[in-house]
């Protein structure tokens, strides 16, 4: 469709554009079983939002379907006005890290250009302008030192990195990032969250960002977006991790305890996460969204 | 002069054809072995070339040019492979029992032809020596479908092999590139065995692949040293079978270990330095920065 037309609207423009993801009485099953259930939500271009939830809530599953990969059973789901479809240029993924790659000797440099229009046939030859947008994307994630070293002599941050730059190839309206910060140090962590947030903001994209533990992500978000038992409660962070929220989203009691400015999140028979929650790294939505408990 | 005996060895046109021969296999076998590697399938190359045994054999029985069996059999492994794909991962006793019924055909194949043991020695273990011009034209005719198709695949390949989800997500169709390359490496085993065998498909299909990966950390430069180190081992290994009168296929397996024990020692240095902390360069500068809101 008009994709070009598309990247070039406002980032920020709001409900005129319409919205990045819309998701309309959306339930979607996986080998037989229903993963999410009638879910409703809209999310507006530039946008950060975290996903957060269980393992096993539908994290993966919600991007797979935002993607195209999978089709849901009933609903409509529509990414900037069109239906979501296998190989959009208008999506950037950053898949749950596979460290099969982590002990190849191949360089940085030339993992990253693999992504390049990989889905073309012929010999993966790449020109001038491949190479520019190469660099670039290293360049976006401050990685240009790690492109001549192997892979298997990075860390797991810096290869973090090097999977980012793949997503931004092609300069991507969407991103959309799978736990990017599993396995990584809480150094690591909020190194990532701040790059993220920068690239959000410099190209003023909408970035989606499953993680288990919003704390590194708390300075960053606009909304969060809570899963469980196959329903979904959007909101900004005060407002989605409260007790009532949780307990209807669970459908069992739990509380919300603050103490000296973290984040207690308990239930009935005890902690069901921890999550620090540092108020002074938090600022207030500037937006003034809605909290939206969904279909709860 | 050392000239003397090099020229002489070119004078007979046997060896002449073992050098194209051997030349042509090597460039295949290192170019397609590359990626085999970088696909985590060494396995799966060694598996097609035993399953390759029992055709080679059978067409053997029937008249037909060990070539041409060999090739129909590990295409068939190779498309089965492919298809049942993840279903085979971690398979390794299915895969396995399957290897021991294919040599077993192969036995029993002949077993039932009753000739001399020279024809089960060439397959098993390669005799290029031997190879006739009409052989010639028929690896060369392999070798130029096989290169073409990995020509034709390679992007969406190595996409699909350090990306796979990425790939997916991009409309790569990865059983599709799976079967292909597989049949693929099927035309490459067919060849490699008629210069080392059945048996020993490994040393020039993964040896030099292996090797390369280590010394370069380019696509192509990797790509290309391995085909270099294909061509210089079977070269190197025919030579050294007409200086001592050994067997070529000892020679080249020899030098392919030998290149790709020479490879670990390089790697093993960078494991060294790896594991003096990369980690503490790696700060990232805008990691103080928290978020604007």
């Amino acid at each position: 469709m008009d994709a070009v037309a598309a990247r070039r609207a406002r980032p920020r423009a709001g409900a005129l554009d319409g919205q990045a993801i819309d998701f309309d009485r959306v339930t979607i099953a996986r080998g037989g079983r229903t993963v999410l259930g009638d879910i409703s939500l809209a999310i507006r271009p530039g946008e950060f939002v975290a996903i957060l939830g269980p393992n096993g809530a539908g994290k993966t599953t919600l991007l797979q379907a935002v993607l195209g990969l999978l089709q849901p059973i009933a609903g409509d789901i529509r990414i900037f006005g069109t239906k979501p479809r296998r190989a959009s240029r208008a999506a950037g993924y950053l898949p749950q890290q596979r460290m099969a790659v982590a002990e190849l000797p191949l360089r940085g440099w030339d993992f990253v250009a693999s992504a390049l229009n990989g889905e073309r046939w012929g010999l993966p030859l790449i020109g001038g302008n491949g190479r520019r947008q190469v660099d670039q994307a290293l360049e976006t994630v401050a990685a240009g030192a790690l492109a001549a070293r192997s892979l298997c002599e990075l860390s797991g941050g810096e290869l973090q990195r090097l999977l980012l730059a793949q997503a931004l190839l092609g300069r991507p309206k969407l991103l959309l990032l799978d736990e990017p910060l599993i396995s990584l140090d809480p150094h690591f962590q909020q190194a990532v969250v701040a790059l993220v947030k920068e690239i959000q903001q410099s190209c003023g994209m909408t970035v989606l960002f499953t993680a288990h533990d919003l704390n590194p992500l708390l300075g960053a978000v606009d909304r969060v977006l809570y899963l469980g038992n196959g329903k979904a409660a959007l909101g900004v962070v005060d407002e989605v991790i409260t007790g009532d929220v949780l307990s209807a989203l669970y459908r069992m009691p739990i509380e919300v305890l603050r103490v000296n400015g973290r984040i207690l999140v308990v239930a009935g028979h005890g902690p069901v996460e921890t999550e620090a929650h540092r108020h002074d790294a938090y600022g207030q939505d500037a937006h003034g969204h809605d909290a939206r408990p969904q279909n709860v | 002069m050392a000239t003397m005996p090099v020229r002489k060895m070119f004078e007979y046109d046997f060896m002449r054809t073992a050098f194209m021969a051997g030349g042509v296999v090597a460039i295949v076998a290192g170019a397609v072995g590359y990626f085999l590697v970088l696909r985590n399938l060494a396995f799966a190359g060694h598996a097609l070339s035993h399953v390759g045994f029992a055709g080679a054999t059978g067409s053997v029985l029937l008249g037909i040019g060990a070539l041409w069996g060999l090739l129909a059999f590990t295409l068939a492994a190779a498309v089965a492979m492919g298809v049942l794909g993840d279903r085979l991962r971690n398979r390794d006793v299915a895969v396995g029992v399957i290897l021991s019924l294919a040599l077993g055909f192969g036995v029993l194949f002949l077993y039932l032809y009753t000739a001399s043991a020279t024809e089960a020695t060439a397959i098993l273990f390669g005799n290029l020596l031997a190879v006739s011009r009409d052989t010639l034209w028929g690896l060369l005719a392999m070798a130029a479908i096989g290169l073409l198709g990995l020509a034709l695949i390679a992007r969406p390949l190595l996409f699909a092999t350090l990306s796979p989800e990425l790939a997916e997500a991009k409309g790569v169709p990865l059983r599709l590139v799976s079967v292909l390359f597989l049949a693929i490496v099927a035309v490459a085993v067919a060849e490699a065995a008629q210069v080392v065998g059945v048996l020993l498909v490994f040393a020039l299909m993964v040896g030099p692949a292996a090797a390369a990966q280590r010394l370069a950390t380019r696509l192509y430069w990797g790509v290309a040293l391995s085909v270099i180190l294909a061509l210089a081992e079977t070269w190197g290994g025919i030579a050294l079978a007409y200086a001592t009168d050994w067997p070529t296929t000892f020679w080249i397996v020899l030098l392919s270990c030998l290149v790709y024990f020479l490879s670990l020692m390089k790697s093993l240095s960078i494991w060294h330095r790896d594991h003096n902390g990369s980690e503490s360069t790696s700060t990232h500068p805008i990691s103080q920065k928290q978020g604007a809101s």
